[in-house]
């Protein structure tokens, strides 16, 4: 049973609907940035409204939700949108990647494949790639109008001049299907291979700055790199302490004041399903 | 050994009762009551209502109580609440010039029609602390009153208009644009630039307005006239075709006269800078007329460098429920991007170094 008072999923029809058509949208031009009426949601801007808008437009009763932050489940802004959606639709919730249908997250993406049966929605704070190169949005439009990323390219240039190599460790900007430049939000660039050719739906969710876009299933998604420096996921150079994993994206965490540290997966389900395996090998 | 933090569901449900408990304060006192909230904390009332974007002095007050006091937080309370309601249509433009005032005055002409009407102003008080209040007091002896005055108050703009030394506004025939259901682009035409700053923060265009005044962008203003009253609410409803009023609300309206120098196609004239909120809001209304008048600087063909008047700018950044809800998202964890940084700048110390031995 959802909250009694509000609507499945919190918004209203025509909400939903007016939302589902800026994704469809989204699907059709894929990697464009397409503006919709971004409703003020009961949790704050930058905490994952867009996100949850568009969760709160594609979930149906049958669904079951998973929402990671870092990777995890267990994360405080997390708990409270998988709480939001078991409350205002009452939907099955779940912490594993394979038995979800919908995965909303914040900076990551799971370290399993997903699936043609699944969605993955990132909540993104600013979708404009360009933003930092150039604040004004009426200027970005007319630059993805005519395809000009020559600030970009120059950005990254300017990196490896400076650096040796690029600078970016995360929002790592990539090309959708060899036409728009993306921001695939604040995910590490270590994440970035896996939005390539990926078989599930990724969709993208900017509240505050009321944008949606979109990356269809089995979609070209190239990290901007140059042919002398290709690109390069960063991870630290350890592996998990917990599972053994020298594959999966790692935190790091300070265990002492005198330097102690150690490394263990970010994404939890990840790890423990890895330490059930070797518990049950053993 | 290292275990994963866990437990945040019960951490969450722990923090909210314990907020619960110090928004109460100590169960011995009274509690203080939204009807209290809405009379005697009427101007912070009038600010949420007007940030809220949604007149409902009894909801604005609950939200207020409910957020300790957080006039922010208390407005985007008030803002998620009406985002859920459903809209049966639009009333009719206000008509503040048959505003039943309770405040009117013009500093541009020492008298005019109307008078200049002072109403429940802080101006002229000292600012003294009033030690009385700390106790409970009888209720204070009811002002003069004087008979109403029945006189008509044109508005000092329209005074002036007549003489053919103000800008006559562009009158718009078309629907203008819901800010709340279509997100703004740009460049965004008036009426979204004044619904966009009607719901702004005030003290984000306190300080651009005062920016103006400090030569970012100045336009030398004169307060034509402030007026603070009740106005009609008339809708019409499509079966009847003729316009009813469903209530009143107290509004303050704020014109400022600025300085015009004339261009090609125009003579030398004023024009106007605007502002209209909810309740008892002069300060805000002031501002949001400086800041009005700046950003129409492009479309008079004056300079437009100055913070104030580029409307990216401002209008991307007033708002303050946007605003705090990015600043506060800070505090979410972001430890999966510092690890990339912390790898990256390894890297490159790494590289600096072995570039100084060798």
């Amino acid at each position: 049973m959802h909250e009694p008072g509000y609507n499945f999923a919190y918004l209203d029809e025509s909400t939903k609907r007016m939302i589902r058509r800026a994704i469809l949208k989204a699907v059709a031009i894929p990697g464009h940035q397409v503006p919709f009426g971004a409703r003020e949601m009961p949790l704050p801007y930058g905490w994952g409204t867009g996100g949850i808008q568009v969760t709160a437009a594609v979930i149906g009763p049958t669904d079951v939700l998973k929402v990671i932050d870092q990777g995890a489940d267990d994360t405080t802004n997390a708990v409270s949108i998988r709480r939001f959606f078991a409350r205002t639709a009452g939907v099955a919730t779940t912490e594993r990647t394979a038995d979800a249908t919908i995965i909303q997250t914040r900076h990551r993406i799971p370290e399993r494949p997903l699936t043609e049966d699944q969605i993955l929605v990132y909540q993104v704070p600013i979708p404009e790639p360009l933003s930092r190169l150039e604040p004004r949005i009426a200027e970005t439009r007319r630059l993805h109008s005519m395809a000009d990323y020559g600030l970009m390219h120059v950005k990254l240039y300017e990196d490896i001049t400076k650096h040796g190599h690029i600078a970016t460790a995360y929002a790592y900007p990539v090309i959708v299907q060899s036409r728009y430049l993306m921001c695939p939000s604040p995910i590490p660039a270590f994440d970035n291979p896996k939005m390539h050719m990926m078989p599930a739906l990724q969709l993208f969710g900017a509240g505050r700055e009321k944008r949606i876009y979109a990356v269809p299933p089995w979609t070209e998604v190239r990290s901007l790199d140059f042919d002398d420096h290709p690109f390069r996921p960063i991870r630290a150079p350890h592996a998990c302490a917990l599972c053994g994993s020298t594959e999966s994206y790692l935190d790091e965490v300070i265990t002492d004041d005198q330097g102690g540290r150690m490394y263990v997966c970010s994404d939890t389900d990840y790890c423990n399903e890895r330490q059930a395996l070797a518990g049950g090998a053993t | 050994m290292y275990v994963a933090t866990k437990g945040g569901e019960r951490a969450i449900s722990a923090a909210h009762a314990w907020l619960e408990a110090v928004r109460r304060g100590p169960p011995g006192r009274a509690e203080i009551a939204t009807d209290q909230i809405a009379d005697q904390l009427g101007l912070a009332v009038d600010r949420v209502m007007a940030e809220g974007s949604c007149h409902d002095r009894g909801l604005a007050a609950l939200a207020i109580k409910q957020a300790r006091g957080d006039l922010i937080e208390a407005a985007f309370l008030l803002r998620a609440y009406r985002t859920t309601l459903p809209r049966f249509g639009s009333s009719r433009p206000l008509d503040t010039g048959a505003m039943r005032l309770q405040r009117r005055i013009s500093a541009t002409y020492k008298d005019l029609p109307g008078g200049q009407v002072l109403g429940p102003t802080f101006d002229y008080t000292h600012r003294l602390l009033d030690f009385r209040l700390t106790a409970e007091s009888e209720p204070a002896q009811p002002p003069p009153e004087a008979a109403p005055d029945s006189a008509v108050t044109p508005r000092v703009t329209e005074l002036l208009a007549r003489e053919g030394l103000m800008q006559r506004e562009v009158s718009y025939d078309g629907t203008p644009g819901d800010l709340t259901r279509e997100p703004l682009s740009f460049p965004a035409d008036r009426p979204l630039r004044l619904q966009a700053l009607a719901r702004g923060d005030e003290g984000f265009l306190l300080s651009l307005g005062y920016s103006t005044q400090r030569g970012y962008g100045g336009n030398h203003p004169f307060v034509g006239e402030i007026r603070m009253g009740d106005v009609a609410v008339e809708l019409v409803p499509p079966e009847l075709g003729f316009a009813i009023s469903i209530g009143d609300i107290t509004v303050t309206e704020c014109q400022m006269v600025n300085q015009f120098k004339g261009s090609r196609r125009e003579p030398p004239q004023f024009t106007r800078g605007y502002g209209l909120v909810f309740g008892h809001g002069e300060r805000k209304a002031m501002a949001m007329a400086l800041v009005d008048r700046a950003l129409r600087a492009a479309e008079l063909g004056e300079a437009s460098d100055a913070p104030a008047q580029q409307q990216e700018f401002v209008l991307s950044h007033c708002d303050n429920v946007e605003a705090t809800g990015f600043v506060e998202h800070l505090k979410l964890p972001h430890y999966v991007d510092f690890q990339s940084e912390l790898e990256n700048v390894r890297t490159m110390r790494a590289a600096v170094a072995a570039g100084s031995l060798g």
